[in-house]
């Protein structure tokens, strides 16, 4: 296709705190500043920005964007915000690399930022705008119901228990314990600790469900000439895709996420990989709920329908298995500020496959990795593949 | 690079900073009020709720019946044919019994939201509403269940016309 090879050549993050001091244009400032001196580059180098930030009602600025464009970096730059809801971070380095596989520029910072806190009391009634105004709002719905149903019919479809989809969330809060900008890691979570917790809208528990944060994520993206000059260790972004399924989401297979094997089987693809169990090394898939991330394992292609939880259960998720899933700790563990928390997966590869992950690294030198996020109204998958 | 660096930024502030006053903020509330065109396929779908009839819309080219009804078909992008009333009854494709509001206000006996499958339409398609003179230990997913109706004179063209789904017994 005449696509040029793009590379992430640096990467930087905030905290993710339940209610951050910094505003949304602070936070984007520290976590793209990070990125830039993680390749000694300056804004001079800088071609163009992408911004990713999720629904404007969170900020209630219109135009969130473009408000943040200072600390993001955008102004006098060509500047593009892009928005796909929950898979807004990992949309954001797709649009990105288009503008540096197309030859257009060879330099893109990409931030991702959201700022949750400021809806007042809590962000979930800023989410009551995402089901139909006419047909579902007069209903009173709260973001949990689409969640809570969706989970409901996985589980019933394919005969699954709590216990089979709560080993997600303390693996994934056990691995976000080694992560120094967790909001929830906790190493010693346990099983009965997820199932005792707090029903919500059953069969949803309060540690089924990623927390409201605050943070900021950047990466830079580098055309193959400037990315060799800069760095011995670039990461290449393989493949990327994205799908969208129908907003009529009770008209949908609520048990199997379509959109994001068409997305996954874009990238793969691209990334010219056949057997995508045995070519990824790490997964990142999109975890705001424990069974979204089973959920979106088997749209990968990386468990059959209804079998992901036994990549928990045979240990092959872990850490030191041979499929690491959320080594980062996800957004289960991390938390989930909309944006970033996407991005984060991304960055999360960047260093794992670099060797420079710590505490988190995963053993064997992974080759590797996938990241995968999930948004819009329930409809989008966004998946993007990286290696060294 | 994570690795080598030790104090990542961002300051965490908590419920209390904002009550203690340690930190200063700016409360502000925006005025949010539409009027919503209901068009013409949702327009037809809450005209004929005011007369106690579930419609759905057909594509004779994909063979489909989807409900709520719409002008476009989204599989072939060609208009919809036609209008088809459907059955005010129904299977439960799956549900929730949720224990908080939409504002996040705890309550004791659950709502009990769910998407039914409504007999007529094709094979997973359905609408969301809620259950509703059942016990919610007994609600189970493949139930069969019938709308209940606000009387004729109250109705008012809205998903609301509508109550909420019964249990249907079936002989």
């Amino acid at each position: 296709m005449g696509m040029r090879k793009v590379a992430v050549v640096g990467a930087g993050m905030t905290k993710f705190v339940r209610r951050a001091l910094e505003t949304p244009k602070e936070l984007s400032w520290e976590a793209a500043h990070m990125a830039l001196q993680s390749c000694e580059m300056t804004m001079d180098d800088i071609d163009g920005v992408c911004f990713g930030t999720a629904p404007d009602t969170f900020d209630g600025v219109h135009m969130n964007g473009e408000y943040c464009s200072d600390g993001s970096g955008g102004w006098r730059k060509p500047f593009m915000r892009s928005y796909v809801g929950g898979g807004t971070g990992v949309f954001v380095p797709i649009q990105g690399w288009y503008h540096v596989a197309s030859g257009l520029f060879d330099v893109v910072l990409v931030v991702a930022e959201e700022k949750m806190s400021s809806y007042y009391p809590h962000a979930q009634a800023a989410f009551m705008t995402i089901f139909d105004h006419t047909t579902e709002r007069p209903l009173r719905p709260n973001l949990l119901w689409i969640f809570a149903m969706e989970m409901n019919r996985y589980m019933t479809t394919y005969g699954l228990s709590k216990e089979d989809i709560a080993q997600v969330s303390v693996l994934h809060k056990r691995n976000a314990a080694d992560h120094p900008c967790a909001l929830l890691g906790d190493a010693n979570i346990t099983l009965q600790d997820v199932l005792n917790s707090e029903t919500l809208a059953w069969p949803v528990q309060r540690y089924d469900v990623s927390p409201v944060s605050d943070g900021a994520v950047a990466i830079v993206l580098a055309a193959e000439h400037v990315a060799k000059r800069i760095t011995d260790k670039p990461v290449w972004i393989e493949g990327v895709g994205w799908h969208l399924d129908t907003s009529y989401w009770t008209n949908r297979d609520l048990a199997y996420p379509r959109y994001v094997e068409y997305a996954a089987r874009m990238a793969y693809d691209m990334a010219g990989i056949k057997e995508p169990r045995k070519e990824i090394n790490i997964a990142e898939p999109y975890d705001p709920f424990d069974y979204k991330a089973l959920h979106h394992l088997e749209g990968l292609q990386l468990a059959d329908r209804g079998k992901a939880c036994e990549l928990y259960s045979s240990g092959t998720a872990s850490r030191t298995g041979n499929m690491p899933v959320c080594p980062s700790g996800g957004l289960l563990g991390v938390g989930n500020p909309i944006a970033a928390a996407g991005l984060m997966k991304i960055a999360e590869l960047f260093w794992q496959l670099r060797g420079e992950a710590g505490a988190r690294q995963v053993p064997g030198h992974p080759l590797r990795g996938l990241a995968q996020a999930w948004g819009d109204l329930m409809q989008v998958g966004t998946v993007v593949i990286m290696g060294r | 690079m994570t690795a080598k660096i030790k104090e990542f930024p961002g300051t965490s502030l908590s419920e209390q900073d904002f009550k203690e006053g340690k930190v200063l903020f700016n409360f502000d509330k925006l005025n949010g009020i539409f009027a919503w065109d209901t068009g013409i396929g949702i327009g037809t779908y809450l005209a004929a709720l005011k007369n106690g009839v579930i419609l759905g819309s057909h594509c004779s080219t994909c063979r489909k019946t989807v409900v709520p009804p719409r002008t476009v078909c989204e599989w072939c992008y060609r208009p919809m044919d036609q209008y088809v009333p459907l059955k005010d009854t129904g299977t439960v494709n799956t549900f929730s019994l949720c224990y908080v509001t939409w504002d996040v206000k705890r309550i004791k006996e659950p709502l009990i939201p769910a998407v039914i499958e409504i007999d007529g339409a094709s094979p997973l398609h359905g609408i969301m509403h809620m259950l509703g003179e059942v016990d919610p230990k007994d609600v189970k997913i493949g139930m069969r269940v019938q709308a209940v109706w606000k009387p004729a004179a109250e109705r008012q063209g809205s998903i609301n016309d509508i109550l909420y789904f019964k249990p249907l017994k079936e002989d």
